[in-house]
């Protein structure tokens, strides 16, 4: 059973001054598109405030785009308001949080965080029947003994076992996506690795993953492709090990050099002009990295190129490899 | 039964070395279980003449006798029961009110939010003392309910904007979202996830209110703005004042009633106080004391080992 989450040229924009006579706007992302297929992972690369969040909320429905569109198998998420239609594409689509102490409500036992999703979409369950789901699922994502946990409190937990409990929440719904927003950035570096190999099971059990992340090392690990986002824009994607191995735009071989590596030479490390990151809105032109970009020319303040692929399924947008004129 | 067992488990939590709460709790339920078995404590009738005006406390009559010859102590068992009925009214009023428009303002935010709180501004800026006398001069002589009405529809405007500034800082709380994100119903999210962290706010604010309507109904009656004909330790002290008492030397008959009600107050307030102190760890002390002298006994130990 695989399914298709696709987003196609969107764009989101967040109120930001609302006057008698102007309403200003900030552009948190502008014109993204790409799929997510079952059973694969897509990381989304980016520093703070790239509008990485922006986006999984948009496709969590919490948010609707203003411009493209977001379609499930063919369908438009938007179409509908009501709760059922929420209900129906919660089934398919779940979100894990940044932060493990925040995720989940201190006055409620984790059975009552599993036992709701269960609840919601297998509304004929009989409560041992739950219980019995409940107690699998802590198991599976590794919370034995199950029936400890169950009765157990947040504060009770570390922050990874939380972030497994929220695992389990997304996996209580029968989630075809999982939309995992820097799920192991506050962790101990400890445990980022176990919670990442969960995640990995699942992926090969036929999950299709979003791993939003600002740590591209964690992105070629568990990833299949990568995406680069810089102020709402998706700068280059393609294979993560080509990303990685082989980066092209200016963005992201900055970002890549900041990653310390033993074998890395100080004298390879790229460059960057000291600029700041600029607030874009709907009436932006150009490139956002013009500011900071080395070889930024003039055309780069008014005009941003569209996709070229530069290998097999590896693009870049920058005038530097735009063939169009 | 979990819910018994966590709402046992609650309690045993809070009172534990914590004094104040005992000592209030205690005081409140004393009084509280005196006014309600008032007929077992007492054969006599709250409203019949029982004695001559103004006899001093006496075996026959514990608390002495008022102007009009009642017994005291019988006033204010009987007083209490009113006075209680009228003040745990006004609280669960306000309370509940305070409780919906904060917790739905705050939630949903936007036009609702702007609206509602608009209302609860204007209801925050009259003061509410005049408001108070106002109402009940321009009602008359107000029974207890009315009383219990007016104290509850104008106290909630302040535990509004509480509740609702809490309700802010959870609703950003991301296990909201993902409630949203699952597909839980509005209603539900707000019930089952965000009420539950305001018990202890709740609570507060009922005892809170109680205690300020215990004060507010005694002074209205005190200033006769209640209905006089009705027994309770406000119009006590107004039927004390009216009569002279203080002039003719008959102390028992103003101050019996004046001290439960400080007592009430006194027991609601360390109750009050203490609430705080579970929701505003910043204010708690009796655990850090704790904590000293646990480990002072341990380096006592240590010391006298060697
Ligand atoms: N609810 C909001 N209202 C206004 N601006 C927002 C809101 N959420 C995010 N933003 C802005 O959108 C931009 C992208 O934010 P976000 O998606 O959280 O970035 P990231 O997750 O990549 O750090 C930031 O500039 C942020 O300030
Ligand atoms: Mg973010």
């Amino acid at each position: 059973m695989s399914a298709h989450l696709s987003v196609r040229d969107v764009s989101l924009d967040f109120t930001i001054g609302d006057t008698l006579f102007s309403t200003s706007y900030l552009r948190a992302v502008n014109r993204v598109s790409f799929d997510l297929k079952t059973g694969q992972a897509l990381a989304i690369v980016g520093e703070s405030g790239s509008g990485k969040s922006t986006i999984a909320r948009a496709l969590c429905r919490l948010y609707t785009p203003t411009q493209g569109t977001i379609t499930l198998d063919g369908q438009d998420v938007n179409s509908s308001q009501a709760l059922s239609a929420q209900r129906d594409y919660a089934q398919k689509v779940q979100m894990i949080f940044q932060d493990p102490f925040g995720s989940l409500n201190p006055v409620h036992t984790i059975r009552h965080h599993l036992r709701r999703p269960i609840k919601i979409h297998n509304p004929t369950l009989s409560v041992s029947e739950i219980d019995t789901k409940i107690l699998e699922l802590l198991d599976r994502v590794g919370l034995a003994p199950a029936e400890q946990t169950a009765n157990k409190y947040p504060y009770e937990l570390s922050g990874g076992q939380r972030q497994r409990v929220a695992i389990a929440r997304a996996l209580a719904v029968g989630a075809q996506f999982i939309l995992a927003d820097e799920p192991i950035s506050m962790l101990d570096v400890s445990i980022r690795l176990g919670i990442l190999n969960l995640m990995e099971d699942m992926k090969q059990e036929g999950i299709g993953f979003m791993y939003i992340t600002h740590d591209i090392a964690t992105a070629r690990y568990f990833a299949e492709r990568t995406a680069v986002m810089y102020v709402g824009h998706m700068v280059e994607w393609g294979e993560s090990d080509s990303v990685t191995q082989n980066p092209q735009h200016p963005y992201t071989q900055l970002l890549i050099s900041a990653v310390p590596q033993a074998e890395r030479r100080r004298s390879t490390e790229t460059k960057a002009k000291k600029g700041d990151i600029p607030m874009w809105t709907p009436q932006s032109t150009g490139c956002p990295f013009a500011g900071r970009c080395l070889h930024a020319t003039a055309k780069c303040e008014t005009h941003m190129p569209g996709p070229t692929e530069i290998a097999p399924g590896h693009f870049v947008r920058c005038v530097l490899f735009s063939t169009a004129p | 039964m979990t819910f018994a067992k966590r709402f046992f488990g609650g309690l045993v939590k809070f009172y534990r070395g914590n004094p104040a709460g005992i000592i209030g709790t205690m005081i409140v339920a004393l009084i509280l279980c005196a006014c309600l078995a008032a007929p077992v404590l007492t054969d006599n009738d709250p409203n019949k003449r029982v004695a001559r005006g103004h006899q001093p406390p006496s075996a026959e009559l514990p608390f002495g006798s008022t102007r009009a010859g009642k017994d005291v102590y019988t006033q204010v068992l009987y007083g209490g029961r009113v006075s209680l009925l009228v003040a745990f009214s006004a609280a669960t009023i306000t309370t509940v009110i305070a409780l919906s428009i904060g917790v739905t303002s705050g939630y949903f935010g936007g036009r609702i939010d702007e609206v509602m709180m608009a209302i609860t501004n204007v209801m925050l800026v009259f003061p509410q003392l005049p408001l108070l006398i106002i109402l009940a001069a321009f009602l008359g002589q107000v029974g207890p309910f009315v009383i219990a009405l007016i104290l509850g529809l104008t106290s909630w405007p302040w535990g509004a904007r509480v509740m609702r500034s809490q309700t802010l800082a959870i609703r950003n709380k991301q296990f909201i979202t993902a409630a949203e994100v699952m597909g839980e119903a509005k209603w539900r999210i707000i019930v089952v996830e965000i009420i539950p962290n305001l018990v202890s706010l709740v609570a507060g604010m009922f005892v809170g209110t109680a205690l300020y309507a215990i004060g507010a109904q005694a002074g209205l009656e005190f200033l006769g703005l209640g209905d006089p004909t009705v027994v309770s330790w406000g119009t006590m002290l107004y039927w004390a004042q009216s009569s002279a008492a203080f002039f003719v030397g008959a102390w028992w008959d103003f101050v019996v009633p004046g001290t439960v009600i400080a007592l009430m107050g006194g027991g609601l307030a360390l109750i009050n106080i203490s609430i705080d102190q579970i929701s505003n760890p910043k204010l708690r002390t009796g655990r850090y004391l704790r904590i000293w002298r646990q480990l002072k006994a341990q380096v006592d130990a240590k010391r006298s080992q060697s």
